[in-house]
């Protein structure tokens, strides 16, 4: 004989009553923050948007900047931006996968290691400042690429090097192990199971975080102004593509720049009121373009976990 | 309590129509295998002889280092740290020591195929999975690949599923489909020795049936090891059977003779269901 009595059954129904009011609760708490939050940047979205409004047009898109506001453009920023972005892929990806791959499946587990896996993860929270500040010392004056796409694109890339480091290891390490051993049991090397299995089925969430990180440094100030973007470029950098052999030109590299945040932050700080609305515009275009980047993201994710369900 | 009783009824079905086991000559000859995961002995001086072409089961209750036993054929164990083998597997015709140190673990393992507890197919084409240790191999030519991309697929009987869908992903198939497109991919490259790792563990029993019909027929063309927790399917498949507990090797003999009338008192306790 138990000396507690049995829980009866009107106390139970007693007890889930309140406990279902407390799942309801929260449904409720955590349905209120998150229209907050989604709220406050559709405000955010569509006060630029309204504000921007008179400037949306093909003469926006295709015109240098401009002492007259009416006839100021954001071709030079468009165009900087897209191939800093260009410059910051072609360094991160390969840079950062290649991180990842090492620690993940080369690097033993040790203490040199662990300090290495720390550092990675801290990098991430260093402020962008600081890498600018950096770049200014190396790639700019150490380096002699001058104030240019090259350092520019350099430069994001160590900024987002961290994110895309931490996101394919995590995307390496949801391989499954019964995968990786299924390769190693027909007798494949280290390096075979890397890029015939691992590699590819973690493609997608590689991606992923590659166009997160680019949704971040496409939005980054500080660093770029530091190795001294300027902020009225009436002039295109060289086309990377050329009509006669070798079809590809480099000098675009070593071009100066401009970049849409930079472009925002020179047509807000004028005393005219009429840049307040080109910068309003170009705002609401480069919050687009971040937008369309996690979209695509997204839907890389959804393409990918379609075609491998662990 | 006499031993000379059939151990279950069913295992007396299995056991009946078999004929007398004769063990054929060595293909791997375990002798003083142990192995330590860090300071934990997990197998204890163990000597296994594996007759050729004939069907060995390793039978025990769940952590007596079947299974640890298993992936010493192959060196899986080299993919973990701290992990250490002394004593000698054998491999014949050429007295190859495959737990060696001198031994490349990769190449016993393109020697020596396996099939997962889990099937584990690559998240790729049904031919691409059977192709990949080909591939590793450095067939190149596509007549070459598909012929025998066929023959495997053959071999493991799921070329009549499978035909008409050799372009489609492997994870489409049924969980028994996928394990025997495993078995087809470790065919593919005509390993010496065939490990399977409680092969039917995660399939209904249909899926398990056509899986141990399978392995029966495989004897003809490779020596199969296999690890099983069910000793009606060790019944069913095998030829000789081996008992181990603790990580020792208690008792191996020809199976109709291990489930009727074993030597040892704990191999019986075990297989009579008085515990693991």
């Amino acid at each position: 004989m138990s000396a507690v009595a049995p829980v009866t059954l009107a106390e139970i129904r007693k007890g889930l009553a309140w406990r279902k009011q407390l799942d309801k609760v929260f449904v409720i708490v955590g349905l209120l923050i998150l229209l907050l939050c989604l709220g406050l940047l559709a405000v955010l979205f569509l006060d630029l948007v309204i504000q921007g409004a008179p400037r949306f047009g093909w003469d926006f898109f295709t015109s240098f900047p401009s002492r007259k506001a009416e006839r100021a453009g954001i071709l030079s920023p468009m165009v900087g931006t897209t191939l800093i972005m260009l410059v910051t892929v072609l360094a991160a990806l390969p840079v950062g996968v290649a991180a990842a791959i090492y620690l993940e499946e080369y690097a033993p587990k040790n203490w040199f290691t662990g300090i290495i896996e720390i550092n990675v993860t801290n990098l991430a929270g260093v402020p962008s400042i600081v890498y600018g500040l950096l770049a200014l010392g190396l790639f700019v004056y150490q380096f002699d690429f001058g104030q240019s796409i090259l350092s520019a694109g350099l430069t994001l890339a160590l900024l987002i090097l961290p994110i895309v480091i931490v996101a394919t290891r995590e995307s390496l390490r949801s391989v499954p192990k019964a995968i990786r051993e299924a390769a190693y049991g027909l007798g494949a090397t280290r390096w075979e199971v890397t890029k015939d299995h691992v590699l590819p089925y973690s493609t997608g969430g590689i991606l992923t975080g590659l166009i997160l990180g680019l949704s971040r440094a496409i939005g980054e100030t500080a660093p770029i102004i530091t190795i001294g973007a300027l902020s009225f470029i009436a002039f295109l950098p060289p086309s990377p593509v050329t009509g006669e052999f070798p079809f590809l030109n480099f000098e675009w590299l070593k071009s100066e720049f401009t970049a849409m945040p930079i472009q925002m932050f020179n047509w807000i700080s004028r005393p005219d009121q009429a840049f307040q609305v080109n910068a309003a515009a170009a705002g609401a275009i480069l919050l687009g373009m971040s937008l369309a980047m996690n979209a695509v993201a997204i839907w890389i994710r959804y393409r990918f976990r379609k075609k491998i369900n662990w | 309590m006499t031993t000379q009783r059939p151990a279950t009824p069913s295992v007396a079905i299995a056991l009946e129509d078999r004929q007398p086991t004769r063990a054929n000559p060595p293909k791997a000859i375990a002798k003083g295998l142990n192995f330590w995961y860090g300071t934990n002995q997990a197998l204890k001086n163990i000597d296994l002889t594996i007759p050729e072409r004939q069907v060995t089961a390793l039978i025990g209750p769940s952590g007596c280092g079947k299974s640890t036993f298993l992936r010493c054929f192959n060196r899986m164990h080299d993919l973990q740290p701290d992990t250490k083998y002394q004593g000698a597997i054998t491999l014949r015709p050429d007295d190859v020591n495959l737990v060696g140190p001198e031994t490349d673990p990769i190449e016993v393992r393109m020697r020596i195929g396996m099939v997962f507890q889990k099937p584990n197919p690559f998240p790729k084409t049904v031919f691409e999975n059977v192709a990949y240790g080909l591939r590793l191999r450095g067939v190149r030519n596509r007549t070459d690949l598909a012929e025998r991309v066929e023959l495997a697929l053959r071999g493991a009987a799921i070329w009549d599923e499978v035909k008409d869908r050799l372009e489609d992903s492997a994870l489409a198939l049924s969980g028994g489909q996928m394990q025997r497109l495993c078995i087809a991919r470790a065919l593919a490259t005509e390993p010496e020795l065939l490990l399977f790792d409680e092969p039917t563990s995660a399939l209904d029993p249909i899926a398990t049936a056509k899986i141990e019909e399978l392995i029966t027929e495989l004897r003809e063309r490779v020596t199969v090891l296999i690890v099983t927790h069910n000793m009606q399917q060790a019944a069913r498949v095998s030829d000789f059977t081996a008992f181990m507990y603790l990580g020792e090797l208690v008792e191996v003999d020809a199976t109709s003779k291990i489930f009727t009338n074993p030597a040892k008192k704990a191999t019986e306790d075990y297989i009579t269901g008085r515990y693991g």
